[in-house]
């Protein structure tokens, strides 16, 4: 089945960007586990996700690269090496058995529960005039949901204003231009 | 198999040293994340959820997963960005993207 | 990466021909985000790419006399009011929001496109806003 080559690819990408050696083929490889995520969700048939997670996804790398150009990355190993991996992999070993045992509470793949979705379904087109559900759901039934988000991007591009213009004051104070 | 992608992206957080490394972690458990979701709301042989014209289709796949993801990828996007240029100005003031090093300088 | 020359001739001409083409398809998928797959933030970005991508191929000077930081900011607060008087008004009305009769036409489907043409306008101006400030840092430390 394609999804599960899908995901190896996803995995093989994701262990490339964790272990490069440089910054910037971490960062390349992380945009094909990317775009391996917007095929699933492609085959998982949600095209609305997949168009945008395909465009942030540019936008990440973009951000990034601009982000670590002519930087170096240092590799080193202190003394608690030993300790810290062990640790890691206890936590995430632990993490494993907790999901193992609520991954049966959940409903089998294929067949969701549709308790409300089903509704959304039903009269969908007839309340909103919107034949894409997924748009109806965001932009019509949880408009709070979308109108919160929308303030919580508008908070990160003042705070990275703010955090930005903090450069000005610092390194010339006599000119004071902003 | 989504969980091996969610144990690397923590691995990666928890082990490494460099600060775009930590945040290349938090984006793979974003993805991690965002799939797992969708992979709950699959049907199989479903349709994908748009209605077309003159025709009734039922067997469609959840779509309020998907509306859900969605709000969930552009919080992603908002704190990544942040996180970025919380890097760039530890790099200009310390000069380095190494944890260790940026606790020794400050205390 | 020289800002202010920008990249070699052939960038220029591809990315002339290729603007307008990417920013129109930015504004297609705003507009029929309630019909096709699509929405206001991923046209949103869409728009924001082809801006950052004329930065990349021209340099810093062009784009600025298009799009200026303070309009940037202008814009993307107008977009951001507009979204949130139209969220809001659902509780002055105390009904729901009126639903278009007419399906799968531009304008039917009430509210939401307006929704999305003003999620997209926030969402383009701030991220290019985003992007400029940290170009601007990068560029101010290379000149120090």
């Amino acid at each position: 089945m394609e999804l599960h080559l899908i995901l190896l690819f996803m995995i093989c990408a994701s262990v490339a960007a964790v272990e490069s050696k440089d910054l910037i083929s971490g960062v390349i490889t992380l945009s094909a586990a990317g775009l391996g995520l917007s095929l699933a969700f492609l085959i998982l048939k949600a095209p609305n996700l997949a168009i945008t997670q395909l465009v942030v996804e540019i936008l990440y790398v973009i951000i990034l690269i601009r982000a670590i150009i002519n930087k170096d990355l240092v590799l080193i190993k202190d003394g608690r090496w030993l300790f810290n991996t062990i640790s890691t992999f206890l936590f995430i070993g632990s993490f494993l058995i907790f999901a193992f045992f609520a991954l049966k509470e959940l409903p089998n793949f294929g067949q969701p529960i549709m308790k409300v979705a089903g509704e959304y379904l039903k009269s969908g087109l007839g309340q909103t005039g919107s034949a894409n559900i997924v748009t109806a759901i965001t932009l019509n039934f949880r408009s709070l949901d979308t109108l919160v988000e929308t303030a919580i991007l508008f908070t990160a591009i003042i705070g990275v204003l703010a955090i930005i213009r903090k450069v000005g004051k610092i390194y010339d104070p006599e000119k004071g231009k902003r | 198999m989504c969980f091996v992608l969610f144990s690397i992206g923590l691995y990666c957080i928890l082990r490494k040293r460099n600060i775009i490394k930590i945040i290349i972690g938090i984006v793979i458990v974003e993805y991690a994340l965002n799939l797992f979701l969708i992979l709950i709301g699959y049907r199989i042989h479903g349709r994908a959820p748009i209605v077309a014209q003159d025709q009734e289709i039922l067997n469609m796949v959840d779509p309020l997963p998907q509306a859900m993801v969605s709000t969930s990828i552009v919080i992603g996007l908002a704190i990544i960005v942040v996180l970025i240029s919380l890097a760039i100005r530890i790099y200009e003031k310390y000069g380095t993207f190494d944890i260790t090093k940026i606790r020794r300088l400050k205390g | 990466m020289s800002n202010e020359k920008g990249m070699s001739l052939i960038v220029k001409t591809v990315t002339r021909l290729t603007f307008g083409l990417i920013i129109i398809y930015g504004i297609y998928i705003v507009l029929r985000g309630h019909i096709s797959p699509g929405g206001g933030f991923a046209g949103g970005v869409i728009i924001t790419l082809s801006f950052i991508l004329l930065m990349l191929a021209f340099g810093k000077d062009n784009v600025l006399k298009k799009l200026n930081q303070s309009r940037c900011l202008t814009f993307s607060s107008l977009g951001a009011l507009i979204f949130l008087f139209i969220a809001t008004a659902g509780f002055i009305n105390k009904q729901k929001a009126v639903g278009g009769k007419e399906h799968f036409a531009i304008f039917g489907a009430g509210l939401i496109p307006l929704c999305d043409i003003a999620v997209s306008v926030m969402v383009g101006t701030g991220l290019f806003l985003m992007f400029f400030a940290l170009v601007l840092l990068v560029e101010e430390k290379e000149g120090k």
